[in-house]
Order: C-alpha cells, then sequence, then structure tokens
C-alpha cells in the first residue's frame, strides 16, 4: 500500500467542490423526513461521489449510452440520497424528482434503480455489484476499450464473501480497469465495525487478494484527486481505493453514532438540520451558484 | 453435432455469445483455445460467475454460463434472481446434472427443486429437453432469445426421433384415452418405455414431451385435461414445485379438475448410486413408471414386462 502525498488540486476548485458537496448533502437532509432515508451512510460517501461525478469520470447526461463512458457502480446502494443528490445537481435528473421520494407516481426510493439516468445498475442487496461490474470490466477490456470501471461498497458490505470472491476472479484474470472503492465510514448498520466483525488491516487484506491498494482521506477531494488520477495503479491487478470517512459527515450532532444509520426527522428537526449543515462551511463557501463542470 | 460443437459453431457466427464457466467444462473442455477471451472460467464461484454474465450481458454479450444444476439454482440463486431477473438479461444457464442425472453424488447435488425455483423468476424461461437430440434442436432458439433462460442440461443419447422444436410447443408423442403422461427431460426416455408397455397391455396411452416448462404449451395440456384421461405427470423433481404444481395451478386458472398421479420425489432427496440403481429404487424405470400407472387404473392382471434396461450416465465431472 502506497501513502499518496502528492496534493496537486487548486483550492478554488476544492471549493467548488465543497459547495457542491454542502448542496448534496442539503438534498440528503431534506430526504431524511416522510419515511427518512439511510442519513449516516449517504453524508459519508457524498464527498467521494461529487468528485467522482463533478471531476473524474467521464461520464455526464449527455453520455449515458456511449459504450466507452466510465461506469460507476453503486454497491452500497443505501446511501441513494447522495447519489441522486449529485445526479440532481449534476443535470442527470431534474431537482424535482428527488420530491418523488417514497411516491409510487415515481421510482424514487431506498435504493438505486435504471430508472434513473446515470444508474447503471440496481443494488441494495451487498456484495453484487463487485462481481456484475466485473462483467463490465472485462468485457470493456475485450473491446480493447480504455475506461474506468468503479464499484463502490461499504465497509461493511465486506462482510459478504462475495466481495471477496469478485476480486479473486478479477485478480486471477488481471482486471486492472476494475477499481474497488471502499466508504470505510468505519459503521455497519448498527454498530461499529470493529466491535462486530472487524476488518483491519484492511489494506492488507486486499493486497493479500491481489490489488493494488490506496487508502486515503474520503472527504479530502485534493487526495482523492490524486488517488484516482494515479488509476490504474497496475498493469496486472485490479486496484482497490480505501477512502476514511465519517458516517453522518457534516452534521456534527449525528457524526460516528451507530444510530444514525437510518433516519427519519420531524420537519422541524430537518430545518435546525440544515442550518447546522450550513453553519459548518459557512466561513469557506460564497456562492451557491458556483458551478464545477 | 454435441453440445460443444454447437455452442463453438455459434460463437464464430455470433460475437456477442460468451462461453463462461464456474470451473465445469465437461461439455465445453475444447473450447478455451478457439474461443480466447469469450471463454471465461471465474473458477468455483457461481455467485461471481452470474454477476459478471449479468455485467457482460449489460454491455450486450449473451453469456452462456455452464456449472452443476443444484450450486447454480441455488448458492448463485438470489444472483440469478436480483442480477439477470430483475433487469430481464439474456443470460443462458447451462445446468449441469439436473434431477436424477445426478445419480451418485448424494443429496448435497440434488436439483430437484431447480425448476420450482427457476420458474419462480419473474421472465425466466425453463427448458428440459428429453436428450441430446433434443437439447440440440432447443438451444439455437434459447441462445437467440432476449429471455434469461434456464436449461436442464441433458447429453443422453436419443431413443425417439423428435419432432422439429418450436418454442412453446410441447411434443405430443402419443395421445391416450385412458392416460396421458407429461413429463420432461431424461425422463422422458422411461416414460416412453412405460407408454409402449401400456399399449401393449391393452391401454390407449397418450405421452407429451414438454420440452419448455415456461413458457408452458397450455393449449396442449389442457387439450389433454379435456380429454378426460387420467394424467400422469413424471418428474425428476420435488413434487412440489415442479409439474405437478404447474398443472394444478393450471387446473385452477381454467376451473378445471382432473384425475392426476403425480410420479415425483414427495418431501424427500433420492437414494444416490448410479443411475438403474437410483430409477429402480425410486421407481422410476419404464416398467415401474407402467406398473405405478396400472396400479392407478386398478390393473391386477399385468407385470408390464421385466426388470427395464437402463443405460448407465456417462460419468463427467
Amino acid at each position: 500500500m502506497t501513502t499518496i502525498q502528492t496534493f496537486t488540486m487548486t483550492s478554488e476548485k476544492q471549493d467548488e467542490l465543497k459547495a457542491l458537496a454542502l448542496r448534496v448533502r442539503a438534498h440528503i437532509v431534506r430526504l431524511s423526513t416522510d419515511g427518512g432515508c439511510f442519513t449516516g451512510a449517504s453524508l459519508s460517501c457524498a464527498d467521494l461521489l461529487v468528485y467522482l461525478y463533478a471531476d473524474f469520470l467521464n461520464v455526464h447526461p449527455g453520455n449515458l449510452t456511449d459504450p466507452e463512458r466510465d461506469y460507476l457502480f453503486l454497491s452500497k446502494g443505501h446511501d441513494v440520497p447522495a447519489l441522486y443528490g449529485t445526479f440532481a445537481e449534476l443535470g442527470f435528473m431534474p431537482k424535482e424528482r428527488l420530491a418523488n421520494h417514497l411516491k409510487s407516481n415515481d421510482s424514487i426510493y431506498w435504493h438505486p434503480n435504471r430508472s434513473v439516468p446515470g444508474v447503471e445498475f440496481h443494488s441494495g442487496s451487498l456484495g453484487h455489484l463487485p462481481s456484475v461490474a466485473l462483467g463490465v470490466a472485462l468485457d470493456a477490456r475485450m473491446r480493447g476499450q480504455n475506461q474506468k470501471v468503479i464499484v463502490i461498497t461499504g465497509d461493511g458490505e465486506l462482510n459478504e464473501g462475495t466481495c471477496w470472491e469478485a476480486l479473486l476472479v478479477a485478480s486471477a484474470h488481471k482486471v486492472n480497469n476494475l477499481t474497488i472503492v471502499v466508504d470505510r465510514n468505519h459503521f455497519q448498520a448498527n454498530i461499529a465495525t470493529e466491535d462486530l466483525i472487524p476488518l483491519e488491516p484492511l489494506a492488507p487484506k486486499f493486497e493479500a487478494f491481489g490489488a493494488e491498494v490506496r487508502r486515503i482521506d474520503g472527504h479530502d477531494f485534493a487526495a482523492l484527486e490524486a488517488a484516482f488520477t494515479a488509476l490504474p495503479f497496475s498493469d496486472t491487478k485490479p486496484s482497490v481505493i480505501i477512502c476514511d470517512t465519517v458516517r453522518g459527515r457534516g452534521l456534527p450532532s449525528i457524526e460516528r453514532r451507530a444510530d444514525r444509520w437510518f433516519c427519519n426527522f420531524s420537519a422541524d428537526e430537518v430545518v435546525e438540520l440544515l442550518k447546522e449543515l450550513h453553519s459548518q462551511e459557512a466561513t469557506t463557501l460564497t456562492s451557491e451558484t458556483l458551478t464545477v463542470r | 453435432m454435441s453440445y460443444e460443437q454447437l455452442i463453438h459453431e455459434t460463437a464464430l457466427a455470433d460475437e456477442r455469445l460468451l462461453v463462461m464457466t464456474a470451473e465445469n467444462r465437461a461439455l465445453i473442455r475444447n473450447l478455451p483455445g478457439p474461443l480466447g477471451p469469450r471463454f471465461i472460467d471465474t473458477g468455483i464461484t457461481e455467485q461471481t460467475m452470474i454477476g459478471a454474465a449479468a455485467g457482460l450481458a449489460l454491455r450486450g454479450r449473451v453469456p452462456v454460463v455452464h456449472a452443476l444444476a443444484t450450486f447454480l439454482t441455488l448458492r448463485a440463486f438470489e444472483f440469478i434472481r436480483t442480477d439477470v431477473g430483475i433487469p430481464h438479461l439474456p443470460v443462458k444457464i447451462s445446468a449441469f446434472v439436473p434431477g436424477f442425472l445426478s445419480d451418485g453424488n448424494g443429496p448435497t447435488h440434488q436439483a430437484i427443486e431447480d425448476v420450482s425455483l427457476m420458474r419462480g423468476i419473474p421472465g425466466m424461461t425453463v427448458f428440459a429437453p428429453a436428450d441430446e437430440q433434443d437439447m440440440l434442436a432447443m438451444l439455437p432458439a434459447i441462445w437467440a432469445s432476449p429471455d434469461p433462460a434456464y436449461l436442464r442440461v441433458n447429453t443422453r443419447p436419443a431413443t425417439y426421433q423428435h419432432a422439429p422444436f418450436e418454442m412453446g410447443k410441447a411434443e405430443i408423442v402419443a395421445e391416450g384415452k385412458d392416460v396421458t403422461i407429461l413429463t420432461y427431460g431424461m425422463l422422458f426416455e422411461q416414460t416412453l418405455i412405460a407408454k409402449d408397455l401400456l399399449t401393449e397391455a391393452g391401454y390407449s396411452v397418450g405421452l407429451l414431451n414438454l420440452r419448455s416448462l415456461k413458457p408452458l404449451d397450455e393449449a396442449a395440456v389442457l387439450n389433454v385435461v379435456r380429454g378426460g384421461s387420467l394424467i400422469v405427470t413424471v418428474e425428476d423433481h420435488f413434487q412440489t414445485g415442479g409439474l405437478y404444481s404447474i398443472l394444478a395451478e393450471l387446473l385452477l386458472a381454467n376451473e378445471l379438475t382432473a384425475k392426476v398421479l403425480p410420479l415425483a420425489l414427495k418431501e424427500r432427496w433420492y437414494k444416490p448410486g448410479l443411475l438403474s440403481e437410483v430409477l429402480e429404487y425410486e421407481g422410476f424405470t419404464g416398467q415401474h413408471i407402467a406398473r405405478r400407472i396400472g396400479e392407478r387404473l386398478g390393473d391386477g392382471e399385468h407385470t408390464f414386462g421385466a426388470k427395464t434396461k437402463v443405460v448407465e450416465n456417462v460419468f463427467a465431472e
């Protein structure tokens, strides 16, 4: 495992991404009522999704059927508010569609599905998309295409043996266009990972399964850029990026809390949480109208 | 023509077709060389193979996946249901040694709930050829279809010259007034013997080789029901969820009833052994099937010939 040390992203760009991530987090908070959603797990990977869709991946509303686009598979599907919040901000879907959350007139529910443009595959049952992404990566390689195939898993999701099985097969077939990204927020549904099924030392586990691994701060846009722009890490191995993150990131009142995986707040609580969210970043952000692309 | 030759020819003609296996190479041993990267062995990983097949299908491929029927339908069930079934991807499942064809393996390897599980997945099609000739006749249509498909692989030599395959149609071998046998898969061979034994004893015997359990040839089965004969469902499957259940569902949906004798595995796994031993012990040789039907018809007179000689399974891991 190598620790990335060279950060080159400008502070202006970091501010742009922070502004976008703040708007995505506001969507997450607003979805955490009237039935609720997986708030804590969504907040932990908001920065990761924002970085990937706004800055790194060659995928945008105009190329969703291009076979040479980059693919992102969200295997930890319960963080759909972060994904849809990102999609809404980047024009994949109209923002108004988020108001249809849990309504039968649309398909905006607790797990991703392909009725939302940009969702490559439905998910929610954990441990599935590493193998689905492997199939896509194998096909891309067969066709001589060079796009990135990225699959984001949770850390609790790594309890599922099929994550490791898929990596074993990817390593055997030297699939170096596949990258597994772990949202390492240190919690599974109800309990800290290390208190239930300890994962550490995690990087050596992935290395032992044949991957080339980097471990970074998943909330640091410069670190994200340094890691992702270095892909593939190897000519012969799949890549793994472990993103250390904080469950509930952006809302200190719910950060690192085992009981804030799924949240269903009252309307008043949402108002308070939005204030809390914006107070965190207020000093560094100047405009809600900043665009990233 | 063998299964391997057919899949090889089809793959050469259609670049979408891929051959995948979870290290079950019995039928596709010679293909890694000719197919190159389009032959993908994932090792003993039924779940990963199915997930990867879904990913490949998402990219426009038609993966034909190979593994033992029981491990595909049981261990990888959720992957088939969720990754292939929900998006309705054209993954073609070639399930090896289903039903009695897993003769000597023991209950761990007995796929005798596979029809029940697979037909329960919305949009999944389910096929069970009577023998190799029947299988080779149906595979081009199965692989060309946009639907996901489950096939009970059967490479036993044909003992009957089959009619051409037509999607969704049963093969009507004979029509009968006293009794009609409905069957699928490898037991067709024994039911054909049973039909002849019963016919020799003076009965008018019908026989349907269903070929496809989903889609079901409802018209052909309803025609049998309306004929009023005793209907015998013969299957190497649990009695729950297979052909007997399929028939019951069809009868209810049409507000009909019938005299039905189910010959299946009722709440039990079968005794493992050589195929001849299994069929003899479990009462599924031609002679046993004829006797069991004769009993139901109240026949106390006929012995239905001598012990049926069963061609053993060719072991292929």
